[in-house]
């Protein structure tokens, strides 16, 4: 039984990188002129958000699975409060680390409209620190580390992601890549800096 | 009567809402959408509403708004 529950921790764990690494190749195609699989763009943009909302239900069955896991010892505060566990703390504490960049991300991004698009965005690139951070903390927490199924998981995983990248970083990637850049008058300014 | 008013300095023509929204908007040359009406902020008709509401959701630059007006003009909701 408890074997059970350690089984099922890692392999919802591995679930919410795998998903939380479609978020972030999807996150970053978004501008693209082309979009993935030839989709509506308003349907890239629903799947990237389900796909998180997805990634967090993993997460959280990772993260509750361990709390009852004899030897995992998870304390309550260890789910939030990073590099203080007893065990490997400073893998287990980039968990906890990632845990809580991507509960910011969803929250803000679920509140999106409330909190404006300046304050959203600048919460949302921290996705950049979240996903290597959950990439390293699987690679080095564990007993799966070292093993080659979770290297080549990983390691797809960084080739999705480095892709996408440089599929953003080709000159042609956005829908009008000669439109001008977007110039908004200066008496408009202000409004702007409050969106 | 619910309008959609699209803010022009936060729009980054990125066209979800038209896909969303064929009926009431139409992309310009350069993907900026345009009310088919004319009209700067389009009224919405009650069956449009839902994906009018889908659009606004969807907006990357959150530049779309749902604005209702209380039948007589004189007396807007807010
Ligand atoms: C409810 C959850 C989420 C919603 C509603 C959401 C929404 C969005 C939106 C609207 C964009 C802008 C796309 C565009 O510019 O067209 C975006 C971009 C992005 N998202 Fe999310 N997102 C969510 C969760 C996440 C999570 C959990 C991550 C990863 C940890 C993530 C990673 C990204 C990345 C990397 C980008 C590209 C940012 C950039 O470089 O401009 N998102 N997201
Ligand atoms: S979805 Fe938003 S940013 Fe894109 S074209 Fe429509 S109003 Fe502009």
């Amino acid at each position: 039984m408890t074997d059970a529950l350690w089984y099922f921790a890692r392999g919802s764990g591995v679930v919410a990188l795998v998903l939380l690494t479609v978020v972030v190749a999807l996150g970053i195609g978004a501008r693209s002129g082309r979009t993935a699989f030839g989709l509506p763009r308003f349907a890239v943009s629903l799947l990237h958000r389900n796909a998180a909302l997805l990634a967090v239900v993993f997460l959280v069955l990772h993260v509750v699975s361990l709390l009852f896991d004899p030897y995992a010892q998870l304390r309550l505060f260890d789910v939030v409060l990073p590099f203080v566990g007893n065990y490997r703390p400073v893998w287990q504490g980039l968990g906890t680390l990632g845990f809580d960049l991507m509960v910011a991300i969803v929250v803000t991004s679920l509140l999106r409209h409330r909190i404006g698009a300046r304050a959203w965005r600048a919460v949302h690139w921290l996705a950049y620190l979240c996903w290597p951070v959950a990439l390293l903390h699987g690679l080095g927490t564990g007993s799966d580390n070292g093993t080659a199924w979770l290297w080549t998981v990983s390691m797809i995983c960084v080739a999705v992601v480095l892709a996408a990248v440089a599929w953003r970083l080709t000159p042609n990637f956005t829908r009008f890549p000669h439109r001008a850049e977007r110039k908004v008058a200066p008496r408009l300014r202000p409004l702007e800096e409050v969106r | 009567m619910t309008r959609l008013h699209i803010d022009w300095t936060a729009c980054d023509g990125r066209g979800l809402c038209a896909e969303l929204l064929p009926e009431l908007l139409a992309e310009d040359d350069w993907g900026y959408p345009m009310a088919r009406d004319g009209s700067p902020s389009p009224t919405v008709p009650p069956a449009l509403e839902p994906n009018a509401q889908r659009a606004v959701d969807r907006c990357p630059a959150l530049a779309l708004h749902l604005t209702r007006e209380a039948e007589r003009p004189s007396a807007p909701t807010r």
